[in-house]
């Protein structure tokens, strides 16, 4: 780790955004993780993609677990609100934090060993609950902070560093996201932040579980010549399916594509995803052609990139539940907590 | 655009600032550093190799480095390195023991040298220890030109000045006194000598020919006045002072002024103080003197009643900035009253001692020798020139940067080779890596402001000429200034083939110095499609060769680069490096001084 902090000088051209503040408003402590990790570029793309939106840091609560990924919350936005669980136990802990709070905006910060090995059963959850947050699943195919071992998400014959060769099947972050009827799943590239900070910033405006899968090169473990997770695989074999433009309400439409090649989704509160096609005929609002279509890649020894389905419909959790609107800490205490004699009715009308 | 060229010494010599724009090239961030470290004699051996005087120039020179400093650029105040040049020379101990030494056998060549001012003796100070056999010849009773008589004693004490020349004179010049030149035929014509360097300044103040100018003995040229007061001919001075003219000499002249008695000092400018000559630390120093500094006057006449001064006459002015040029319109006149004036407007050479027939060809428009920029050399072979007798009134730095070049030249001309024939600059670079992250030099960022030098306060300073205003930096003081240099000699050092494009150092630079770009525009289309805009046209980017992932480039705006290394520690390939840049300069003899005599 860097033993200094990051200057506070910055270049005096440096934009505000519309509440005043820079780009450097929305950082963090200085990373501790390896030089050169994967993790810190999708750091400076979430700080980046929070900055253009004009939010509040004091409006958000970012929530991790256990792992190099988990660690990087510290990084960005140190204004905002944060809570670093137990190893794989995030989404429970969002869900909670989110059913108290649904005025918050919530980001996850997980790694596949968080959330495709230990956490995977919360994640599943989470995931058909429909929580309103965005996830981002930091994933490098090892377990960095325990030396490198292969996680869930390395895919078969794959080799460690020291060459021996994964057997087992990888589990698929997106794929599984699908099948559990998400209402948003993305891939993207911690090297490629063109196509990262509007897929963030979509994930944040998504009324629902948005989860991006970031492939994310372990320097350390994970980016030599049998990866394929590493820097010079991903560049490649990733190809983008679909590219995300974000339009924040505020702004204006503008079509400067060919008729057909693009394709828009009004998000809940109003602003858009264009999406652009570049592969031709891709739909982003099909669940099933997405599945297919990313075995299909997949088949071929690609990675399919860019926002691969997003539900034009997503209820989240709330909605679904019919809960009160806003945070629970708003609500005066004689009507959060009725006393005794609403208990009692309550109680009644189940038996 | 195709990739930087970083082995040209030029590249990397450009981002360290403060030495591209000082003549003489002191290699100032490393002298910095060895302050920081206490270690002043080296500091003084290294600010000597290139400069000759750093404790005369520690407290008089025109530091063209501070308005070039990058630290100017981050937090608006440069970096003060004039004043911690100061300090080394202050600190150091006895150093005379790492003096270059001096050959019992001679080379069996001499040089005559004209002038011992700062260009000769710098000139001598490169050739005694080659064997040369020089002899300077001075028309006053002391060595150090317009150094000793035109610098008052309270910027300059006198011990400064003597220890630092004598340093020269001490290698075995040989000092003729009281000996002016009066024709260099004869000196030439002698044979005497292999070579001969004239390095007699510009030693003839201008003259101000308008009515009343010689009815009185109260207007004074003001270098010839410096040196009177300095011989002490002159002990006093009317109580109320004119100084027309706003320059350096002016404000040395104001400041004079004030500790002869005089009570009412104005000091009198055509234009407007953004096109005041004099530098704007000399302009602070005398107006917390309580000095005057009025603008817009032009002279008209004196105004001499029965034979005594009383007054002057100006044409008044009002000026604006149209198009950022100054407009002047004439608005009336004034009379100001005085009882003594003094003319600093601007000094001229003279060449009378300079026959014009003996091959040496002078300039027709301004009757100034015809002298060659990089050689020094005139248009008579074995004749050079040197300091403000070469193109006019500069200041010291310049005179010491023409007397290295000029001897580089007198060597190759007395060894029968081409003087144009000039060795080459090197550049070395070194990795500052220590550890993971960790480096040879003080990598992270004081925020620190500027040191305020202290002053001795005004009743004791106007009691005598020689009581030195500046009390130079105190220990504390310099420990946080020495924390402001960006140690921009410590270069980004980029390797193409390593870089992964992970782009880690783009997002840890805290002054968005980096981008990756898939093509190479031109250079103007660049500079608006980085990360921050490169909007200095006087700083360069880097720009790397195709990268091996994507084939895109790395490019660097030098401009606001604060060196903290922060790239580099982030890398995890090591393309990106922090290295030292030296710059080897070639003096008289020698390629370069070996880094080990310097204590580097």
């Amino acid at each position: 780790m860097s033993y200094i902090a990051k200057p506070k000088v910055h270049h005096p051209s440096l934009k505000k955004n519309t509440l005043g503040l820079t780009r450097r408003d929305y950082e963090g402590a200085i990373t501790t993780l390896c030089a050169g990790c994967g993790h810190d570029s999708i750091t400076a793309a979430i700080i980046h993609a929070f900055w253009e939106l004009n939010i509040a840091p004091h409006k958000v609560a970012k929530l991790s677990g256990i792992g190099c990924s988990s660690k990087t919350p510290a990084y960005f936005l140190r204004e905002a609100h944060g809570f670093n669980s137990v190893h794989g136990r995030m989404p429970a802990v969002a869900t909670g934090a989110n059913a108290a709070n649904g005025d918050l905006i919530m980001i996850g910060v997980s790694g596949d060993g968080d959330s495709l090995s230990i956490g995977l059963g919360q994640l599943c959850h989470a995931i058909r609950r429909n929580v309103n947050m965005l996830y981002v699943l930091e994933n490098n195919g090892v377990y960095g902070l325990t030396k490198g071992q292969f996680s869930a998400s390395a895919d078969p014959g794959s080799t460690a560093k020291k060459g021996e060769a994964n057997t087992m099947q990888a589990i698929d972050g997106a794929l599984l996201a699908l099948t559990l009827g998400a209402t948003f799943v993305a891939r993207s590239f911690s090297g490629d932040k063109n196509q990262l900070v509007p897929i963030i910033q979509a994930g944040i405006a998504h009324r629902g579980f948005a989860f991006v899968d970031v492939i994310s090169p372990c320097v350390t473990f994970n980016d030599h010549e049998g990866s394929t997770k590493s820097y010079a695989y991903t560049r490649e074999h990733a190809v983008e399916v679909v590219h995300a433009d974000f339009v924040p309400l505020r702004d204006p439409i503008t079509t400067d594509y060919p008729e057909g090649t693009v394709q828009h989704v009004t998000l809940h509160d109003g602003s858009t995803v264009k999406l652009r096609k570049v592969a031709k005929d891709y739909d982003a609002t099909n669940r099933d052609a997405a599945y297919a279509a990313i075995r299909d890649h997949q088949r071929r020894g690609e990675v399919m990139t860019g926002l691969l389905y997003i539900s034009p419909d997503s209820q989240d959790v709330h909605a679904q539940n019919e809960t009160v609107p806003g945070p629970l800490t708003s609500i005066p205490h004689d009507q959060l907590c009725p006393g005794n004699d609403a208990l009692q009715k309550l109680q009644q009308q189940f038996r | 655009m195709s990739r930087t060229d970083t082995s040209d010494p030029n590249y990397y010599h450009k981002v360290v600032d403060c030495q591209w724009a000082c003549p003489a090239h002191t290699n100032v961030p490393e002298y910095i550093r060895m302050i920081a470290n206490g270690r002043f004699d080296d500091a003084y051996i290294l600010n000597r190799e290139s400069n000759v005087f750093p404790g005369i120039l520690g407290r008089t020179c025109d530091r063209p480095c501070e308005p070039a400093c990058r630290r100017g650029r981050i937090d608006g105040k440069p970096v003060a390195i004039c004043r911690l040049k100061r300090v080394a020379a202050d600190q150091k101990d006895d150093i005379t023991d790492r003096l270059p030494a001096i050959p019992a056998k001679k080379n069996g060549k001499k040089v005559a040298l004209v002038g011992a001012g700062p260009s000769a003796l710098t000139v001598a100070n490169d050739l005694m220890p080659l064997g040369y056999q020089c002899t300077i010849f001075e028309k006053g009773p002391r060595p150090g030109g317009l150094m000793r008589i035109n610098i008052p004693a309270f910027r300059l004490p006198e011990e400064v000045l003597d220890e630092e020349i004598g340093y020269i004179t001490n290698m075995g010049v040989e000092m003729k006194y009281e000996t002016p030149v009066s024709s260099l035929k004869s000196l030439v014509d002698s044979k005497d000598y292999d070579a001969v360097f004239v390095g007699s300044g510009a030693p003839k103040g201008k003259e101000l020919e308008i009515p009343g100018r010689h009815d009185t003995d109260q207007i004074f040229i003001g270098i010839e006045w410096l040196e009177s007061i300095h011989f002490g001919h002159i002990t006093s001075v009317g109580t109320r002072v004119l100084i027309i003219g706003v320059g350096n000499t002016a404000m040395d002249c104001c400041r004079s002024a004030k500790r002869l008695g005089a009570t009412d000092v104005k000091v009198i400018s055509r234009k407007t103080r953004k096109y005041f000559k004099a530098s704007p630390w000399e302009l602070e120093d005398a107006e917390e003197e309580q000095v005057d500094i009025l603008e817009n006057l032009s002279p008209v006449r004196f105004i001499v009643e029965n034979g005594k001064l009383t007054g002057m006459e100006f044409d008044q002015f009002t000026s604006q900035e149209v198009n950022g040029k100054l407009v002047q319109e004439p608005a009336g006149r004034i009379i100001l009253p005085c009882d003594s004036v003094v003319l600093a407007i601007g000094q001229e050479n003279a060449f009378p001692w300079i026959e014009r027939d003996i091959g040496l060809e002078f300039d027709k428009k301004w009757d100034m020798p015809v002298v060659d920029k990089t050689t020094f050399m005139s248009t008579r072979p074995g004749v050079f020139f040197g300091g403000d007798a070469a193109f006019g009134p500069a200041n010291i730095i310049w005179a010491v940067e023409h007397g290295h070049q000029a001897a580089i030249s007198i060597d190759l001309f007395c060894q029968g080779l081409n003087v144009a024939g000039r060795p080459p600059h090197r550049l070395s670079l070194t990795s500052t890596k220590m550890g993971l992250h960790e480096w040879s030099y003080s990598n992270d960022y004081d925020p620190v402001q500027r040191q305020k030098m202290k002053h001795v306060n005004l009743p004791e300073r106007f009691s005598k000429m020689t009581v030195e205003v500046e009390e130079g930096f105190t220990a504390e003081q310099t420990r946080a200034e020495v924390e402001r240099c960006l140690n921009c000699d410590v270069q980004t050092h980029f390797t193409d083939s390593l870089c992964i494009e992970c782009d880690a150092c783009i997002d840890i630079c805290p002054v968005d110095c980096l981008t990756i770009v898939p093509e190479a525009p031109t250079e103007p289309d660049l500079r608006q499609h980085l990360t921050a805009p490169a909007e200095n046209l006087d700083q360069p980017l880097f720009q790397s060769g195709p990268l091996k992932q994507t084939g895109r480039l790395m490019v660097k705006d030098e401009n606001i680069c604060l060196h903290c290394g922060l790239c580099a520690e982030r890398c995890p390939t090591y393309a990106w490096d922090m290295r030292k840049f030296v710059l080897e300069l070639p003096y008289a003899g020698t390629a370069f001084i070996p880094l080990e005599a310097v204590g580097r």
